[in-house]
């Protein structure tokens, strides 16, 4: 841990914007295909989640709220029996699989015994329910699937009892690749689970990769259904793929006793390799041909890579996503100013943060101040003192730092995009370039600001 | 509880950061958890603004809910002013606050003591009233306060100006069409010799409401907001207002019939002259405004008992039923609105010009209907709108909720003369897509669509995909799929590939410039 002492971190007011974790519902439901989510809250959880989630809305989502009333805050409703109700009709309309309660601060605050009610509806419905408390109190944005996976964790069958069923799955899918090149002793050897939600295409692609290391992934928590969802135990090693997983992956290790492997993040060529390299090394595997595809994937982005070297970004902070985006960017040549980050877990990112160390000496750049908590107000002052080539950050923002000639990338799109592993180098950088690729030609003639405030006002 | 997918109208915080936010220099801090400052992410996209959006959140963590806010609140007040010197602080509660009951008022107390800011605590229940009930009240509470401290300064300035003028109350941002219309009304009053006295509260600084009074009358163009300042006004101040709805040829006749009406109790006195607007009104109609003539056109005959149903809020729906039945002789079936609260007036409004009123909050309800009525078009939301993409009917927007599609650049009012010819096209522009639909349906479909789905994928004989490849590429969202399969097989056509594997759809997507 030593190393990490002189990377400088600072704690600010919190006063910060990004969306309510309640916004993973967003992409899990769509995850988990035989899952509903019940958001329990107000109308102001229920007005964020439909305008963050735009055209979802109406494509008959499996999510809802249950919309507290005045009579649920004062108690004169009953809340299991309101829940029950609810659910039923949940169960009639889709019969889900699961149904997923969300917790909210509403909940929080009221104090609602979610955990205390669900075993009792569940009992009732026949339907298992998973209580994740996603609430603004506790939790930023990505950190809502953090809780929901760590909620889920508990619902994962022992690794002992499916040890049986395991073994006949591996059979079907050695004979549908036709060769077989794992050894029954080996498959044993390789317990591996990899936690977070990625889309599907993205998670066998990561699988793919670990294949061709003849390391064999044996789930994903989440699974595409709930009835797959993968068996955990002492013997089994898990790998987290986000940097906001860390509650999921203390609950699994202390709850199921799994281990952990502590790896950089699969994001970028860098962080891939290093991903794989570390798993490798835990299953005493030697990787092969590893560094030429890294270099190769280097050597493919290097169109993107030129429109980027030697700029300037400063990451205003609301996904966690920020430290492993920031040590990439570093990697492609751009130079850090700030890492904001609503919460910053050392030991969970621990690696990550020896990664990010190591490629700053290795591009020979200054280590940039991680800002935890930070405070929009005053990153936006030093926005306007630095003058970077680009922020990224929220929505909130982004516009108004346009108008100030303020090049800007919404961070939201890190989150929904597809940034994981070798395939999708490109689609990183994709992303980061596009406000610097635009036509500039056309807005260098309007050099002044176009924000409103800054003309002089009348009266 | 209860179980809900969407809602029209938002909670009661957004309509009162929307009145904060359209003042100059106004700040409002909510009382809110982290993530609640959304509304800061709606103003910024949907009425791509320009300005930082000014509301911050004063964020309520553990550490509030065990030991209460104490001096959290006070000191992000001070904090702010310092910061940015807003002329007025608004303390925003939220659905949180409500329940925690803290005394936020003695927190405003304090703050005030501090701060060179006014400040003020936004007296709104969260469980009571929405979105637009709240606006209305925010609204009514500033203008009471700072006509209040003016009059205790003695600097309240009632002396009516020397030619009419005007107030116009209940533009805001993001509103629908708000900005146009205000445009649209200012071009109206400017026409008829009419001042504009203040519009409130869109761009308008706090000092000058000390000269709210100066003006001859106040005109409220949405009954949603703005009505209780307006009364306040008559009530205390004698100031008479118009709440008419200036949409359509007869109801902007009527409103214009009101201003005169409302010009002449003055104007024999101070002018000593009486104003007439009926040439106005005449020739705005015939030739300024296109709808009188449209309304007459074969086009609109083609329209003639075409069955319709409209949904939106109460000033919106209404006026859209009015001049769909009244002046155009469409068949309305069903004429609803999700405004409880304004019921009576509607139903009022409504009366003997549709067959059924449906008065809901409740979406589902509205598309049950819509789907039993089956109408050839709908006139209703964003959300009207994709329930009639589901049953294949078409759909023009006429009120809020709405998309960023519905906050255009380009000119385009509801009020107004300018605003009948923007309906016009509206309204004929719907049902003229649904016409074209339907007949190109009779004739079996546009046969275009068979010759450019063949071009996505070449040589399709040569190359083979795999079993696995082609489940990857089922798993590509839709929207995508065909460019992605089209890639793929450039790529394996480049490099001499007949089968293609998961592996290679992979090194596709790698490839640099594809």
């Amino acid at each position: 841990m030593k190393t990490l002492e002189s990377l400088a971190f600072e704690c600010e007011t919190g006063n910060y914007h990004t969306f309510c974790p309640i916004s993973c519902v967003a992409w899990l439901y769509q995850k988990i295909e035989d899952s509903f989510f019940l958001v329990v809250g107000t109308k102001t959880r229920g007005y964020f989640l439909q305008n963050a989630l735009g055209v979802m809305i109406f494509a008959e989502p499996r999510y809802a709220m249950a919309e507290l009333e005045e009579g649920d805050i004062s108690a004169q409703l009953n809340d299991q029996k309101e829940l029950e109700k609810i659910c039923l009709r949940i169960k009639s309309d889709r019969n889900p699989s699961v149904i997923v309660w969300i917790g909210t601060c509403t909940t929080e605050i009221v104090k609602m015994d979610l955990e205390g009610i669900a075993p009792k509806v569940e009992k009732q419905i026949e339907i298992p329910i998973v209580v994740a408390r996603a609430n603004g109190l506790d939790y930023a944005f990505t950190q809502g699937e953090d809780t929901v996976l760590a909620a889920m964790v508990h619902r994962c069958p022992e690794y002992k009892d499916c040890k049986r069923n395991w073994k006949e799955k591996n059979k079907q899918f050695e004979v549908l690749n036709k060769e077989s090149i794992f050894k029954e002793t080996q498959l044993t050897r390789f317990n591996l689970v990899l936690f977070g939600s990625l889309p599907s295409s993205v998670a066998s692609q990561l699988n793919l990769e670990l294949k061709r290391q003849s390391i064999l992934v044996s789930g994903w928590l989440p699974s595409q259904k709930y009835s797959e969802l993968p068996g955990l135990g002492n013997n089994v090693y898990v790998c987290g793929v986000n940097p906001f997983l860390s509650r999921t992956a203390t609950t699994l290790m202390r709850r199921k006793g799994c281990q952990l492997i502590g790896a950089p993040f699969p994001i970028g060529p860098d962080g891939t390799r290093a991903w794989i390299e570390k798993i490798c090394s835990v299953f005493q595997v030697k990787t092969t041909g590893l560094e030429e595809r890294e270099n190769q994937l280097w050597k493919n982005v290097e169109d993107y890579i030129e429109v980027i070297k030697g700029k300037s970004v400063f990451l205003m902070g609301d996904n966690l996503l920020e430290i492993s985006l920031a040590r990439f960017l570093i990697r492609c040549g751009m130079v850090v100013y700030e890492i904001g980050i609503p919460y910053m877990d050392r030991r969970y990112q621990a690696a990550e943060l020896l990664l990010l160390q190591e490629t700053c000496k290795k591009m020979r750049t200054p280590l940039p101040r991680i800002v935890e908590k930070p405070d929009n107000y005053g990153q936006v002052q030093r926005i306007h003192e630095l003058r970077p080539n680009l922020a990224i950050t929220g929505m909130a923002h982004a516009n108004p730092l346009e108008a100030r000639n303020i090049d800007t990338k919404w961070s939201v799109e890190f989150t929904f995009a597809q940034i994981h592993g070798f395939n999708n180098v490109r689609a990183i950088l994709e992303l980061v370039t596009r406000p610097l690729r635009r036509c500039k030609d056309n807005f260098n003639s309007i050099s002044y600001s176009l924000s409103k405030q800054t003309m002089p006002l009348k009266n | 509880m209860k179980l809900a997918h969407w809602m029209y109208a938002g909670p009661a915080h957004i309509g009162t950061l929307r009145v904060a936010s359209s003042f100059r220099n106004v700040h409002a801090i909510m009382h809110a958890p982290l993530g609640d400052d959304y509304f800061n992410v709606m103003r910024s996209m949907l009425e791509r603004e320009r300005d930082f959006t000014p509301v911050t959140a004063s964020v309520v963590d553990r550490h509030v809910l065990s030991r209460g806010s104490r001096d959290k609140v006070v000191s992000n007040i001070s904090r702010k002013f310092e910061e940015q010197h807003p002329d007025l602080i608004v303390l925003t509660p939220t659905c949180t606050s409500s329940i925690l009951q803290e005394d936020l008022q003695n927190f405003v107390d304090r703050a005030s003591l501090y701060s060179e800011s006014d400040v003020i605590f936004a007296d709104v229940n969260h469980y009571r009233v929405n979105e637009l009930q709240a606006s209305d009240k925010t609204l009514d509470q500033i203008v009471r306060y700072y006509l209040e401290k003016a009059s205790k300064e003695g600097i309240l300035n009632r002396s009516l100006t020397d030619t009419p003028s005007v107030n116009i109350i209940g533009i805001l941002t993001p509103g629908f069409h708000n900005q146009h219309d205000c445009r649209e009304l200012k071009r109206l009053f400017r026409e008829s010799g009419i001042l504009i006295n203040l519009i409130i509260p869109e761009g308008e600084f706090l000092k000058n409401i000390k000269y709210l009074l100066r003006a001859w009358f106040n005109v409220v163009p949405y009954r949603e907001i703005g009505l209780m300042s307006a009364t306040f006004l008559e009530k205390e101040y004698g100031m008479p207002y118009i709440s008419t709805v200036p949409i359509g040829i007869s109801n902007t006749a009527d409103f214009i019939t009101q201003v005169e009406k409302l010009v002449n109790l003055w104007a024999s006195i101070i002018l000593e002259k009486r104003v007439k607007y009926a040439l106005y009104v005449e020739n705005q109609t015939r030739f300024v405004s296109q709808a009188t003539w449209f309304a007459r056109s074969i086009d609109c005959q083609n329209l003639a008992g075409k069955e319709a149903a409209v949904s939106g809020d109460a000033t919106h729906a209404a006026s859209i039923t009015k001049i769909l039945a009244g002046e155009m002789g469409i068949h309305v079936s069903c004429s609803g609105t999700y405004c409880k609260h304004d019921m009576e007036r509607f139903h009022e409004q409504v009366q003997g010009l549709c067959d059924e009123v449906l008065i809901t909050e409740d979406h589902t309800k509205v598309g049950d209907t819509i789907a039993r009525i089956d109408p050839s078009a709908i006139f209703g939301t964003q959300m009207e709108r994709h329930i009639g993409k589901r049953i294949d009917i078409p759909c023009g927007v006429i009120s809020s909720p709405v998309h960023i599609q519905n906050f255009p650049s380009g000119y385009r009012p509801f009020l107004g003369y300018e605003g009948t010819n923007q309906i016009s096209d509206l309204i004929y522009n719907s049902f003229n897509l649904g016409m074209e639909d339907h007949l190109s349906d009779v004739f079996g479909g546009h046969d275009t669509k068979e010759i450019s789905t063949k071009s996505l994928s070449i040589d399709k004989d040569k190359l083979s995909w795999t079993p696995e490849a082609e489940l990857e590429l089922r798993r590509i969202p839709g929207f995508v799929r065909g460019k992605i399969k089209r890639n793929t097989e450039v790529f394996a056509k480049q490099n001499d590939i007949l089968e293609i594997t998961v592996d290679i759809m992979y090194a596709a997507k790698e490839r640099p410039n594809p």
